[in-house]
């Protein structure tokens, strides 16, 4: 089977792409997305650890994804609706232009 | 080429790496939405290449049909003006050299060491079906099994009360004129406004 540094490479570009956009980008939605893709990517690796372990049958890391899947669904809900009220308020998602604490 | 080249884990990881980079540099946001989409149905793929059926499905079932929905909609529903400025923040360049040292950091280790260069530890299949998965959510995982319930049921009251309308925009009953990047500040409008509201008045 395919040796197991081949999914941590994939995992580490994925995270890095998603930390590259993160860090970049102006948009807010895009910077999201990039949260998102740095979640996806650590959920890769548990998968891979929990696969190529020696006692895979506790299934660990499974249910460590599991539970984390969940945790960023709630994450990414919360994190758009607080898109969605910077954008009523400020009428823009740009990040530069929301700078103050009390608009 | 040897016989156990992971041809099908590279188109794989091909097909999920170019589609991120995609969802991460186009312009139009709504091409990002949809690319991020397949993004995620590439990763399910990979937990299917795993063995992680469950978990694949479940990838397919929350990202690709929940949450890159939730993007898409976000993104249409905060349509601004179109938007003449840089796409990118002034930063941008530390941003990238900064990811560049991150990826080198993960990626140079795990080229060096021989410990990770192996296959499974188990020949065999895991036994990861969904009875056992079920069986282990409901002995050994209950506690964090309810913790996430009420986590999400929180998130989903939150998220409302959250993007539920400002009380401001409602007593001023006209909506808030759009600000456009290099306008003056938001107070400046405001005296104007509440002058045009108190004129409207009999």
């Amino acid at each position: 089977m395919t040796p197991l540094h081949y999914y941590l490479i994939f995992a580490g570009l994925l995270f890095s792409i998603g930390l590259a956009g993160a860090l970049t980008r102006r948009n807010a939605i895009l910077v999201l997305i990039g949260i998102e893709l740095m979640l996806n990517a650590a959920n890769l690796n548990f998968i891979a650890f929990w696969r190529y372990s020696a006692n895979a049958n506790e299934l660990t890391g499974l249910m460590f994804v599991i539970f984390s899947v969940g945790i960023a669904a709630a994450e990414a809900a919360v994190g758009l609706a607080i898109i969605i009220a910077i954008y009523r308020h400020y009428r823009t998602t740009q990040l530069q232009d929301v700078d103050k604490l009390k608009g | 080429m040897p016989s156990d080249f992971p041809i099908s884990l590279i188109i794989i990881a091909a097909v999920t790496l170019v589609s991120a980079a995609f969802a991460m540099s186009l312009r139009n946001l709504v091409h990002c939405g949809l690319c991020l989409a397949v993004t995620f149905a590439g990763l399910a793929a990979a937990y299917l290449h795993l063995s992680a059926e469950f978990v694949g499905f479940a990838q397919i079932l929350v990202y690709v049909g929940a949450v890159a929905i939730l993007i898409v909609f976000t993104i249409l529903l905060t349509r601004n003006a179109e938007v003449h400025i840089s796409p990118v923040s002034r930063s941008w360049i530390v941003g990238l050299v900064v990811a560049l040292i991150v990826c080198a950091s993960l990626v140079v280790p795990l080229l060096q060491s021989p410990s990770l260069q192996r296959g499974p530890a188990m020949t065999t299949k895991p036994n990861a079906e969904v009875l056992e998965i079920g069986k282990k959510l409901m002995t050994q995982y209950v506690i964090p099994l309810e913790a996430i319930a009420l986590v999400l049921t929180a998130a989903l009251l939150g998220a409302v009360v959250i993007a539920m309308r400002d009380e401001p925009d409602k007593k001023l009953n006209r909506p808030i004129e759009p600000r456009r990047h290099g306008d003056a500040e938001l107070e400046t409008d405001a005296p104007r406004l509440r002058a045009s509201a108190v004129e409207t008045q009999p």
